[in-house]
């Protein structure tokens, strides 16, 4: 048994996610199932190898660009530059609970 | 629309000869949705008002005279992950129920911008989670070729809409095999592009490394015309490259002869369907027979990319769907506190396979489990990845099987993850490694269940594995 009763209601309590009894232990059958057959990746020796962060176009690819194509181009980014944003309205109309401009919660300090 | 489907080339040439209104294509389409939708369930949101407005401008320029763009009138499907400024998206989940997106994703805005309609959104697996579209909160999609089976997942809405008549193309989005698989399933051309080629602004995150947006289609030709519109670099997603737009549409009919294609023996073990590995072997024959180059393959690392696969994605899903807490949109459940609060949202709110996912990728995540679990998945992909950049110094592409299996039937593997997960394991290969892949028709099971050749190039090779397609497609493959 890889995930225990206890590691599976620690799990949810960081993610934020309340699991009722019978949820809990579905899930732990269910998780150590899963984790025992993505230990599999312990047989490899991964010793030397980077460990692959991100994609990344600009280097490190090895393939040879097809005909025609600029792969050097990479992902440039724009400019940084302010430009006004106008959708302050319409993002807070879709929130549950807003005061212009605040999104309203329960209280989080006590006094 | 009882004759042969439209095609985009059928509807430039019926709308420029005056023979239907773009109003009049759109209202069918409509009509069949009506028709065949209660069954299906394939869509789930429908855009009447934003598709009239648009056939209305593509009538008045047609009545002026002007020069139509490449997809005018074409009635498109869009999956439900992705944003639609004024058409509620829902992700397939109750969390976003009632969410109204502020802006278009920019594959979106292209595509209306080339003169596309928009019918409305598809259903998918809640958070495009699933290889079935049973993980979906608003019930599963049926699959139009056999309606006790599933059309594949997690895009099995827009799959099936293209596959049923009920959009000529869909965009669909990929994470693990989400365009491939059930475009497999549902026996049509379904492409994930480059990671890069085509900008996701507007796309609502899953596992951001991986997620891509691509295109359902009839035929090869239509999907070539959609990534022509759709790919290309977009200052509003720092992931979109640069890489110049080749003209996809010209490109395709290039010559495929003497091209080296990759058959790597690890995609034809143990698991797959005895008939789904005599389609794609006969696939391959054919392919040869046009000329191609059969180059035998190891790709080594291949067993391992189902296991390193479901650690990343589901570590970057944990992070992604933190967002969903009834702050600033969708669902939000009353509670004592800010935290009570956010549990209850999150517990209502998300479906089973969501949950399973933010907490094994929240496992993976936490503190002593790190190293072993995400640290050393992120070292195997890059093995995965170097096994197809050695592989792509010997061949120009890679075939093989889509899915092991063809669409199983609706019930049959939701009571066991691992073994759904198991439906992904030719394709979240070519996720990892952020290669293009296309799925395409070759032939159906003796039950008439259609059966998906994958074509792998890579990166930025769209062009050539569309040209494949065709060549494939021409020959006559589809249907062998």
């Amino acid at each position: 048994m890889t995930i225990s009763r206890e590691d599976v209601l620690r799990v949810a309590e960081l993610a934020y996610l309340e699991l009722t009894p019978g949820e809990a232990e579905m899930y732990r059958g269910q998780l150590d199932e899963i984790l025992n057959y993505v230990g599999k990746l312990q047989q490899l020796d991964l010793t030397n190898v980077e460990p692959m962060t991100q994609m990344s176009f600009a280097t490190g690819e090895t393939d040879s660009p097809p005909p025609g194509s600029n792969q050097e181009a990479g992902t440039p980014l724009r400019n940084d530059i302010v430009r006004p944003c106008t959708v302050a309205d319409a993002v807070l109309s879709q929130a549950p609970d807003a005061i212009k401009p605040f999104f309203r919660v329960p209280k989080v300090i006590e006094r | 629309m009882s004759a042969a489907p439209w095609t985009i080339a059928g509807i430039h040439a019926a709308l420029q000869a005056k023979k239907i209104s773009a109003r009049e294509i759109a209202s069918g389409f409509y009509a069949e949705i009506d028709r065949q939708n209660p069954v299906l369930n394939a869509y789930l949101t429908l855009s009447p008002e934003r598709a009239y407005a648009q056939t209305a401008r593509v009538d008045a320029a047609i009545a002026r005279g002007d020069k139509l763009p490449p997809l005018a009138g074409v009635p498109v499907a869009i999956k439900d992950v992705i944003s639609t400024s004024g058409i509620r998206t829902t992700c397939g989940s109750k969390i976003l129920e009632s969410y109204i997106p502020p802006y278009d994703a920019t594959a979106v805005t292209r595509l209306e911008n080339a003169g596309a309609v928009i019918l409305g959104k598809t259903n998918c697996d809640e958070f495009a989670m699933g290889s079935s579209n049973e993980n979906s909160a608003y019930g599963p999609v049926r699959n139009p070729v056999a309606l006790d089976r599933v059309p594949g997942g997690s895009s099995g809405g827009s799959a099936a809409a293209v596959a049923a008549g009920l959009a000529v193309v869909a965009l669909g989005t990929d994470t693990g095999g989400s365009i491939r698989q059930p475009a497999a399933c549902c026996g049509i051309p379904g492409l994930m592009p480059t990671y890069g080629r085509v900008s996701r602004y507007g796309l609502i995150a899953f596992a951001s490394s991986l997620d891509r947006i691509g295109p359902f289609a009839g035929n090869i030709a239509d999907t070539a015309a959609v990534m022509a519109v759709i790919a290309g670099h977009d200052e509003n997603d720092s992931t979109s490259a640069a890489t110049s737009v080749p003209h996809y549409g010209v490109e395709i009919d290039g010559p495929i002869q003497g091209l080296r294609i990759g058959v790597p023996e690890e995609y034809f073990g143990e698991g797959i369907d005895s008939e789904v590995k005599e389609k794609v072997l006969a696939a391959i024959a054919l392919m040869e027979k046009l000329g191609c180059r059969r180059i035998p393959l190891k790709m080594p690392h291949t067993e391992y990319a189902i296991a390193t696969y479901y650690i990343i994605a589901t570590a970057e899903a944990s992070s992604n769907l933190a967002r969903y807490d009834g702050v600033r949109y969708g669902l939000r459940v009353p509670g004592a506190t800010l935290l009570d609060m956010y549990r209850k949202t999150r517990e209502r709110g998300f479906g089973t396979e969501v949950k399973r996912r933010i907490m094994l990728g929240t496992y993976v995540l936490s503190s002593g489990y790190y190293d072993a679990y995400y640290l050393r998945a992120q070292k195997v992909r890059s093995l995965l990845a170097q096994d197809f950049s050695d592989a792509f110094q010997k061949v120009d592409a890679i075939l093989a099987p889509t899915s092991p299996t063809p669409a199983f039937k609706l019930g049959e593997k939701t009571s066991d993850p691992l073994q759904m997960y198991l439906a992904d394991i030719y394709t979240v290969t070519g996720s990892l490694a952020g290669i293009p892949g296309i799925s395409v028709p070759c032939g159906k099971t003796k039950a008439q269940l259609p059966v998906g050749l994958q074509i792998l190039g890579p990166h930025f090779s769209e062009s050539r594995i569309l040209q494949l397609a065709r060549g494939f497609e021409k020959a006559g493959g589809f249907v062998i």
